[in-house]
């Protein structure tokens, strides 16, 4: 009991004790705040990876994949069909993105994915990256007569606005292609004028004024046509704009852009070759992920596989890249991906759960988390170091009191309780302290960081890097937990040598000391 | 040969009943503490230094025994000795019959808490607890947090009834830096009280005080001698004080030099 009260009274009349308390408190709160902000973004990150990527994946060897989907998606229903929800089948193919924007030619490498319509929203998030409400319902490569979303769908509060997509759709497309329209037959009006002399012979044409109507019939008219529909990663079509706070769109849903691929050899064509297309944008894919939305680009499956010269014109069988699967539990994962690799012969395929896929990416991130824990935690332990010093100092103020209590009867184990409890109670203000403290931050770490970048005029967090416009952050009760526990626990280990020392005295000799 | 008896904790708690203090006569009463042949050596720079050189002492059932001599003479040791403070380097300390100094440090530690008082000349109460709370230690250190909540009215009372009857009913709150040099030691002696103690050892109580205030405390100490029988050692080195004691021991140089009634 008296351990207990003057464990207390000590921390209460000893003012020099709150500098250790504010230390405790100091660091607790780091660690809460770090920990989840890390958390935060982890949970951010995987839930965009796995967002994109099924639970499992079931590849072929190479960039050409495996030929007939079905029969390879009933065989995984026959190993493994108790657990699995959906699947879907994919082709990824390396490839180039060109468009133009102001006279400007825009050339990326991207990442072009054949996805298919009806099953592909199923197995995976990739429809709730859609700037479309209509795309996010029931996935389309139509274009749509407008309604993109202005303002983003994910983030409304703190968004960037882009303006850009106001005008996106048939409204876009409609406009520029009537402008289009207007420059051609100002650009006939001139040759015409110029006259027949002027323009240079065909010397292979044929045919005369009958082709030259069939040509009129077939042409592709973009205000009211439009090519096969395209889904554009945001970082590859978009700028931001730091001096107007908001994204730039270079090509917006309406437009058409030009991909090209390289063929599928075969034995008709042994050797491949660039063979391009032009498509027409009909909705961006933002999963705020910087590395998939500046890469990826989505088309129809069927469409990709043509394309490609992935379809064996003989039998119409078409080879796929990939099968994505969903699984009705996710923790199954696992195990559905062993079972597969027991089924499959693994030289010809690759079963992966979406983690393996991403394994070292996660593992460096634990990894950051674990030396962040351990260099934070140094915090704590100079905090423990400094409790240790104060502790002594009052063992020596203290050393008459502790020869009088034990001229009344105290134990050693008694004093030393003294000391502990000191260090306990110490511990437990501070770390409750830190954890108010480090949960308020965590709660209010967006105006923090709006108050920060209006002080220091500078972006603490770029949305244009991280593409969160909010600081992600999760808090852990099991995490928090353990930083209240052992910040409670070095305060306490702090104080042994202390206590141990001040149990250690002789009576007489505390009780004489001047 | 007798075997030696060791004072055992679970004996602690056998009252004596002393003979009537009406008559101030001890030759009759039950042997309450002894001293035989203590010596006590300090070693200081690998010297030993003697202190105490063979001290015989007794004290019987409810006697007051003053305890004078110089600086330096070992009056102080020689109270740490009787009162398990110190461990003497020879000889033994008897309490009720039972040797008390080769105990173990729990069995001293419940010895010092249960059946001895003690009172100090800088009266030593902590700065940090209010009168009452210092009076209340000895309870607090007796009894585990559980129990002492379980009779916490029952302390609290008993407590207050020890500071109004040393006349510190209206500081209970006070710390002890509010209170005077006088209030302080009446707090340490219900402080040293408040277990009910057999023997109240009192290292000079009035050392610090002034003639009337010490004479005070002096009055309170004779009271409980009187009234309650209580058993003291005191030591002093005034013969003024030390004579209202029912009999004075002179200590010289670590010796016993006369004792006289």
């Amino acid at each position: 009991m008296y351990k207990f009260l003057l464990g207390w009274r000590y921390l209460r009349t000893r003012w020099i004790a709150l500098a250790s308390i504010i230390s405790v408190t100091l660091g607790v709160a780091t660690l809460i705040v770090v920990n989840s902000v890390m958390a935060g973004f982890t949970h951010e990150m995987m839930e965009r990876m796995h967002g994109i990527l099924a639970d499992v994946i079931f590849e072929g060897p190479g960039l050409n994949g495996f030929p007939d989907a079905e029969r390879h998606m009933e065989e995984i229903r026959r190993v493994a069909g108790d657990y699995i929800e959906g699947m879907t089948p994919v082709v990824t193919v390396p490839a180039m993105l060109t468009y133009e924007f102001r006279g400007h030619q825009f050339n990326r490498q991207i990442l072009l994915i054949g996805i298919d319509e009806a099953t592909h929203a199923s197995v995976s998030d990739f429809a709730k990256y859609l700037q479309h409400p209509d795309n996010r319902r029931k996935l389309s490569f139509s274009l749509h007569e407008r309604g993109y979303d202005v303002v983003d769908h994910q983030s409304p509060q703190n968004a960037v606005p882009r303006p850009d997509l106001e005008r996106a759709g048939w409204r876009h497309r409609k406009m520029w292609g009537q402008r289009k329209k207007e420059l051609l037959q100002l650009e006939a009006a001139r040759r015409r004028q110029q006259g027949p002399s002027q323009t240079p012979q065909d010397p292979f044409a044929g045919g005369g004024a009958g082709r030259d109507a069939q040509q009129r019939d077939n042409v592709f008219d973009e205000t009211t046509h439009q090519h096969v529909g395209v889904i554009i990663g945001k970082g590859l079509i978009s700028q931001y704009l730091p001096s107007e706070q908001a994204d730039r769109f270079l090509a917006i849903p309406g437009d058409d852009v030009q991909l090209t691929v390289p063929t599928m050899p075969s034995s008709m064509n042994p050797k491949p070759t660039g063979e391009s297309r032009v498509f027409t944008v009909v909705d961006v894919y933002e999963s705020k992920m910087s590395e998939y939305d500046s890469q990826f680009v989505f088309v129809p499956l069927r469409e990709l596989q043509d394309f490609r010269g992935m379809i064996d014109p003989s039998t119409d069988v078409a080879n796929i890249t990939s099968i994505q699967i969903k699984l009705k539990n996710e923790a199954d994962g696992e195990l559905v991906r062993d079972k597969l690799r027991a089924a499959f012969r693994a030289e010809l395929y690759g079963i992966f759960t979406w983690q393996d896929k991403q394994s070292s990416l996660l593992t460096a991130v634990a990894l950051e988390k674990s030396i962040l824990n351990i260099l934070l935690f140094l915090i704590i332990a100079v905090a423990g170091f400094g409790i240790l010093a104060i502790f002594y100092m009052i063992v020596v103020e203290k050393t008459r009191d502790i020869g009088v209590l034990k001229s009344l009867g105290a134990s050693r184990s008694g004093v030393m309780g003294i000391f502990l409890s000191y260090g306990l109670s110490l511990g437990t203000v501070g770390a409750g302290a830190g954890l108010g403290l480090g949960l308020l931050f965590v709660h209010y770490i967006n105006e923090v960081r709006d108050v920060l970048e209006s002080i220091t005029g500078t972006k603490v967090f770029d949305p244009s890097i991280y593409y969160f416009f909010r600081i992600p952050t999760i808090v852990e009760p099991l995490t928090v937990g353990w930083v209240v526990m052992g910040s409670i626990a070095i305060a306490v280990l702090a104080s042994v040598l202390p206590a141990r020392r001040a149990a250690r005295l002789h009576p007489v000799e505390a009780l004489r000391y001047e | 040969m007798q075997a030696e008896v060791h004072y055992a904790p679970s004996a602690a708690k056998k009252r004596i009943d002393p003979r009537p203090s009406a008559a101030r006569d001890f030759d009759d009463a039950e042997m309450h503490m002894a001293a035989v042949g203590l010596r006590k050596n300090y070693r200081k720079a690998a010297v030993d230094i003697p202190v105490l050189k063979g001290v015989d002492l007794e004290l019987r059932c409810g006697e007051f025994l003053a305890i004078v001599g110089q600086s330096g003479s070992g009056k102080s040791t020689l109270l740490h000795c009787l009162g398990t403070l110190d461990a003497p380097t020879a000889g033994e300390v008897h309490f009720l019959g039972y040797r008390i100094d080769h105990l173990a440090a729990t069995h001293r530690d419940r010895l010092r808490n249960e059946e001895f008082g003690m009172i100090f000349q800088f009266y030593h109460l902590l700065p940090e607890l209010s009168t009452l709370e210092n009076v209340l230690m000895p309870l607090m250190i007796q009894h585990g947090p559980w129990s002492y909540f379980a009779h916490r009215r029952r302390h609290v009372a008993a407590a207050k009834e020890l500071l109004d009857k040393v006349g510190l009913s209206h500081r209970l709150k006070h710390r002890p830096r509010e209170l005077s040099g006088g209030e302080m030691q009446r707090a340490a002696i219900a402080r040293a009280l408040v277990n009910r103690p057999q023997i109240l050892l009192a290292d000079e109580p009035t050392g610090n005080l002034d003639q009337t205030t010490g004479a005070e405390i002096l009055a309170i100490l004779r009271t409980l001698n009187r009234q309650e029988n209580l058993s003291i050692i005191m030591v002093t080195h005034d013969l003024t004080i030390a004579g209202q004691a029912d009999r004075v021991v002179r200590l010289a140089a670590g010796r016993v030099e006369q004792a006289s009634p």
